[in-house]
């Protein structure tokens, strides 16, 4: 029982991470209609940023994520602007290929600027909170403080985001974009500054993700980001591509998904049980868990 | 059905026609020398067009004579290769198409381009989107002043859908409703940005008669309330015939003829463009 709810609880906060990078690649898919694969490399440039800012200049931890978040909130609006938005008319794999070119751009120069070898991230807030007080080391259970933050994390983004993308003006204007810019624009609204506040705050998520995930998950290095992104990708398609509730349910499924798989069947094959299972919801669920399946227009 | 009091057509020098009641008004929209070429090929040529500020006009032609490429140019979907368009007597010229919303032009589209996931009243309140005034942060909190922005701007749609009987509606998925009343509601959400001037591409497409005489009198009723302009393709000759005011025929891209209903249906080259197309009868 103990083992099964410290695997809920790891599986819970990995799930958060996955959330988290979900709801970027979901609300640019959902209002851009485009997989920013370079998505989950501004999860790495984010966690060196607030690295360089704890570990080199000593800046206290919220310091460090909110310069995180302005820089990735940066990066992403550069990257819209100057490799996305001249093919907003393109075809699709011109699009697609684009951003695959933008993520090994990130990954390389990031190589060039921190090198190869894995930096050490040590987690910004220490300890944990012990839940079950047992006689022994395994009978007890408890959560460390970062996992707490992290799923409290998620929550909040998700909350915040559902109110933002319903109550506000640009919320709106998103909801308008996702279904069809050409009229959107017609109606007055500002498609360019719409997309380019979507590629900022899924940056700024990204940021937030990264700055969890290696505190989590203590490596970082030029690749951190690829893996912990095509898992959210997966997420956010697990969920339905474009659905922001979608995103978070898939985050989480998948990251408990994985910590069970981890745990009770082999830890190489966890990622092979995640993958399976998304093939198997797509094949009876062709538009993911809460999304709409709506057939191509003739 | 009705017959509409027609306005008493004026010529002036430009060669256009404007209802009588609009003279001494700056026209609403003036195209001079309007053109577009694609790779080569003239879509619209030498397109000069008056339209006064209280005009219903009509702009027809065979399929492919360029009607829904000007009203493109008209709204900055494509950019003009040639010539100006004055909107209510400023230049247009390098002006986005979210700038024409801004300064009043408000369109339908030929093939229907309403935002089918949302309800009725949230396609008219993405026209009401400009009018917006709420910070971010007063929409997240919802903050008095986010509710009562919300309320007005329900008040305003269904105001707005009363104009066509459209308010128990309201809450049904746009993309769920039958054909003629996703043509109204276009109109409703064009009227929403609170235009100037409303173009109208085939409104009446897919209508029955009736649907189509009851359009007729909703467009004037349109005209006399919101005290505006309408630009309107249409292949149902009835209709134009009926409330257009000015008629502007187009053939392979050129104007080849402008006047009133009689002068159009009495016109030579008219008759010509439209030989072997039974739409002319009336
Ligand atoms: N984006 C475009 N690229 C190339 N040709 C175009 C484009 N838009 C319109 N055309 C051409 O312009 C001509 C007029 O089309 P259109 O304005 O749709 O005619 P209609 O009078 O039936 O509305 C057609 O021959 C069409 O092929
Ligand atoms: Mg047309």
């Amino acid at each position: 029982m103990i083992v099964f709810l410290s695997h809920l609880i790891n599986g819970l906060s990995l799930g958060s991470v996955y959330a988290i990078i979900a709801l970027g690649y979901t609300m640019v898919y959902g209002i851009a209609k485009m997989l920013n694969f370079a998505h989950g490399d501004v999860i790495m440039v984010g966690g060196y940023i607030s690295y360089i800012l704890m570990f080199n200049l000593g800046m206290p931890w919220w310091v460090a994520l909110l310069a995180a978040m302005l820089v990735c909130t940066l990066l992403g609006v550069l990257i819209e602007g100057f490799a996305y938005r001249p093919l907003r008319a393109a075809p699709s794999l011109a699009v697609l290929i684009t951003a695959i070119g933008v993520s090994y751009l990130l990954q390389n120069s990031a190589l060039l600027i921190w090198k190869s070898n894995p930096k050490s991230y040590p987690s910004i807030i220490e300890g944990s909170l012990m839940l079950i007080k047992g006689e022994t080391a395994s009978d007890s259970l408890s959560v460390t403080y970062i996992s707490l933050m992290t799923v409290g994390a998620c929550v909040i983004i998700m909350v915040g985001l559902t109110l933002f993308t319903s109550n506000t003006k640009m919320g709106k204007a998103m909801r308008a974009c996702s279904e069809d810019k050409g009229a959107a624009q017609l109606m007055g609204i500002n498609v360019n500054k719409t997309i380019s506040v979507t590629f900022a705050i899924g940056s700024a998520l990204a940021a937030v993700a990264g700055v969890l995930m290696c505190s989590s998950y203590p490596t970082l290095s030029p690749t951190t980001g690829s893996m912990p992104g095509i898992k959210a990708f997966t997420a956010a398609v697990f969920g339905g591509i474009g659905s922001i509730p979608g995103a978070f349910l898939g985050g989480l499924l998948i990251g408990l998904i994985e910590s069970f798989a981890k745990a009770y069947v082999s830890t190489q094959l966890a990622n092979t049980i995640v993958f399976a299972v998304l093939i198997i919801v797509l094949l009876i669920r062709p538009a993911g868990l809460l999304g709409k399946y709506v057939p191509e227009k003739v | 059905m009705k017959v509409f009091e027609k306005g008493k057509m004026v010529p002036v020098p430009s060669t256009s026609i404007i209802p009588e009641r609009d003279l001494g008004k700056p026209p609403v929209l003036e195209c001079v020398h309007l053109g577009i070429e694609f790779g080569g090929l003239k879509a619209v040529d030498d397109f000069n067009l008056t339209v006064g500020k209280t005009e219903i006009a009509g702009l027809i032609g065979p399929n492919g004579a360029g009607k829904t490429t000007v009203f493109n140019l008209l709204t900055k979907v494509y950019t003009p290769t040639h010539g100006t368009i004055m909107l209510d007597g400023h230049d247009t010229t390098g002006k986005s198409t979210v700038q024409i919303s801004k300064m009043g032009i408000a369109r339908t589209f030929q093939n229907i381009r309403l935002f089918n996931n949302m309800t009725v009243e949230e396609n008219v309140r993405v026209g009401l989107h400009n009018r917006i005034k709420y910070s971010t942060a007063e929409g997240i909190f919802r903050l008095p002043r986010f509710w009562t922005h919300e309320k007005e701007f329900h008040e305003r749609a269904m105001e707005l859908l009363s104009i066509f009987d459209m308010q128990d509606m309201a809450n049904i998925k746009a993309g769920n409703l039958p054909y003629g009343a996703q043509r109204r509601l276009e109109i409703v959400r064009a009227l929403a940005t609170n235009p100037k001037l409303l173009l109208l591409d085939e409104p009446a497409a897919g209508m029955n008669p009736n649907e189509t005489a009851e359009l007729m009198e909703n467009i004037v009723k349109i005209r006399d309330s919101f005290k505006i302009a309408v630009l309107l393709i249409e292949h149902d000759m009835k209709l134009v015939m009926g409330i257009c005011e000015g008629i502007c025929v187009l053939n392979f891209g050129r104007i080849i003829a402008k006047g009133t209903a009689e002068e159009i249906q009495n016109n030579p080259e008219v008759i010509k463009a439209y030989l072997g197309n039974n739409s002319m009868e009336e």
